[in-house]
């Protein structure tokens, strides 16, 4: 599949936004840190920053964007629609949070309910997000069950990470949110790994054969494409990188969102401020940057099933 | 609505859709040209032409015509597959839509898109197995085949020109059209007597669209000239020759074989 930048943007930056508000409010209505105004402004706000640049960006390759509002009608049978009615909706107990938050000074009783609302929708819309692609039969290599997993534990991972180093400049870091980093370290490691294991080792059911019939003669292979330049489909679904390239990104992407973040973290967060705020900091921007290229992988080695007309031999 | 229409019991559906012969066709793309021709000026028109003239031709096109090669060497056989919108019964092109733009109408089962709702994000497109969908960068929307929706019900052409341009122009009668919800139409009576097939049925999205296999080939089909000619020299006594001149030859040609 062609990886285009605005959704790899799009699914970066939301999924850390919606980790990251997540966190502030689990984190808020189980007292696990202290309702400070300021720290409440900074999270929600390089939330809600990340949120919706990312669904802005999301916009950007749509041939319409003008008519995005229409994307909110079909929930009952869409999930793109669904995800986009959950990013709406996320919007309103965020507001309300972050102004119990910062102006009441409080998530007791309904402001706690506000935030609990807020923490379940953040996970709801991303994985809305994740079953756009896990629904989609015509490229195997999401529709696996690993796919919605592997979203939630990004989301996770870069949501704690950047909320321990924002709790670091704050002076507010406690040793449970190194360890949530932690949990999410390894779930990514392991999920990640999984997954790709998995589309290595199983191709799609479809074939040259199936998508022709014409297997009962003999093996099909393509002799002659419909036109000599590419067709639409060939630019969108045709996307295909080199093997060797793939395995050396994959290592990349490994070291960025979990072998650095991971010694970072060990090493750093318990350390004096000189050392953790900036040793935090640059793991959460380690693990973005290593998220980037995941995304980009993810898109660049998922195969269409529609390119068994063109001359892939698998799906 | 993006939700698919409520099905009915089976025989009671129209499900109108194509019957290609694979064994007929002969690749000449004329379906895909009168196709376009036909469609840059119907319900979906225009259909942009980018680069027409220049090294990077590209634009929409509702049909497409691939050559396959399948089997191996003189049991090999080179099929021209014309390819294009199936309309599917369980169309996840319009089921994953989220603005309702995709479309399956109930009354025939065609699958159209409203082109001033789309909003050209192109899910439909990676959700379609047979690369069916493209989209045109002029209009920002997607586009696909209409089944000719504006020839078939078309009360101001004859008749017998109420089929899609791909149909009514293909030379070698490769294309049908009709009905193949009713048990007893042509086109279903065709599919069963040639036993027309879907294709990657395991993908479950129930295309309506079949395709008619190719028939088998003939072997030792050498009946007259001069290939039959000299096959019967290799195996029998030409009557006034020698007796067991046959027999020599044979010789000659299994001497010659090895």
């Amino acid at each position: 599949m062609h990886p285009a930048y605005s959704v790899i943007f799009f699914t970066t930056a939301s999924g850390a936004g919606y980790g990251l508000i997540t966190m502030m409010a689990l984190f808020g209505v189980l007292n696990g840190v202290k309702l400070d105004p300021w720290f409440g402004a900074i999270g929600f706000g390089l939330g809600t920053v990340l949120i919706t640049g990312g669904l802005l960006s999301s916009t950007a390759h749509l041939g319409h964007p003008e008519r995005a509002w229409r994307a909110l009608s079909q929930w009952k049978s869409s999930w793109l629609s669904r995800e986009g009615v959950l990013a709406v909706a996320t919007y309103v107990p965020l507001a309300l949070t972050a102004w119990s938050w910062i102006v009441e000074g409080s998530l007791e009783g309904p402001f706690g309910l506000f935030a609990v609302a807020l923490a379940l929708l953040c996970v709801l819309t991303v994985h809305a997000t994740a079953m756009i692609y896990a629904t989609l039969r015509t490229i195997s290599a999401w529709h696996n069950k690993r796919t919605v997993p592997v979203y939630l534990s990004f989301a996770l991972l870069t949501g704690s990470v950047w909320f321990h180093a924002l709790a670091q400049v704050f002076g507010y870091q406690t040793p449970v949110q190194a360890a949530i980093v932690a949990i999410g370290l390894l779930l990514v490691m392991f999920l990640k790994r999984s997954y790709w294991r998995t589309i290595d080792l199983t191709p799609g059911a479809s074939t040259p054969e199936s998508a022709t019939g014409l297997g009962n003669i003999g093996k099909v292979r393509l002799l002659d494409n419909p036109t000599m330049t590419e067709t639409f489909v060939q630019r969108e679904m045709g996307f295909s990188i080199a093997r060797r390239h793939s395995l050396k990104l994959r290592r990349l992407a490994f070291l960025g969102y979990c072998a650095i973040p991971f010694a970072l973290t060990l090493l750093t967060s318990q350390a004096a401020p000189a050392v953790a705020v900036p040793g935090t900091l640059a793991a959460a921007i380690c693990v973005s940057f290593g998220v980037v290229i995941e995304r980009w992988l993810f898109f660049a080695e998922a195969k269409h099933v529609s390119m068994l007309y063109y001359g892939a031999q698998s799906s | 609505m993006t939700q698919l229409p409520a099905r009915k019991p089976e025989g009671q559906e129209v499900k109108f859709g194509l019957v290609i012969d694979l064994d007929t066709c002969v690749g000449c793309h004329a379906c895909a040209v009168n196709c376009k021709e036909w469609n840059t000026g119907g319900h979906s028109a225009p259909l942009p032409d980018n680069d027409p003239y220049g090294t990077d031709p590209n634009g929409v096109w509702f049909n497409r015509i691939h050559t396959f090669e399948a089997g191996e060497g003189t049991d090999s056989r080179t099929v021209h597959f014309p390819r294009s919108c199936l309309h599917c019964e369980d169309a996840a092109c319009v089921t994953v839509c989220p603005t309702g733009a995709s479309y399956k109408r109930e009354a025939d089962g065609i699958v159209l898109v409203n082109e001033d709702v789309c909003i050209g994000c192109k899910l439909c497109s990676w959700a379609c197995p047979y690369g069916a969908r493209e989209y045109d960068t002029d209009a920002g929307v997607m586009k696909k085949c209409t089944l000719c929706i504006d020839r078939i019900y078309n009360e101001n052409i004859p008749e017998d020109e109420r089929v899609p341009a791909c149909v009514s122009t293909c030379p070698a009668s490769a294309r049908h059209f009709g009905d193949l919800g009713d048990p007893n139409s042509g086109v279903s009576q065709l599919v069963a007597d040639r036993g027309g097939y879907e294709l990657m049925p395991e993908m479950g999205y129930k295309p309506v669209n079949r395709y008619l296999p190719p028939r088998a080939t003939k072997k030792n089909q050498c009946t007259s000239g001069v290939g039959a000619a000299l096959s019967r020299v290799a195996t029998e006594d030409t009557p006034g020759s020698a007796v067991g001149s046959g027999k020599f030859l044979r010789w000659v040609d299994r001497a010659l074989s090895r």
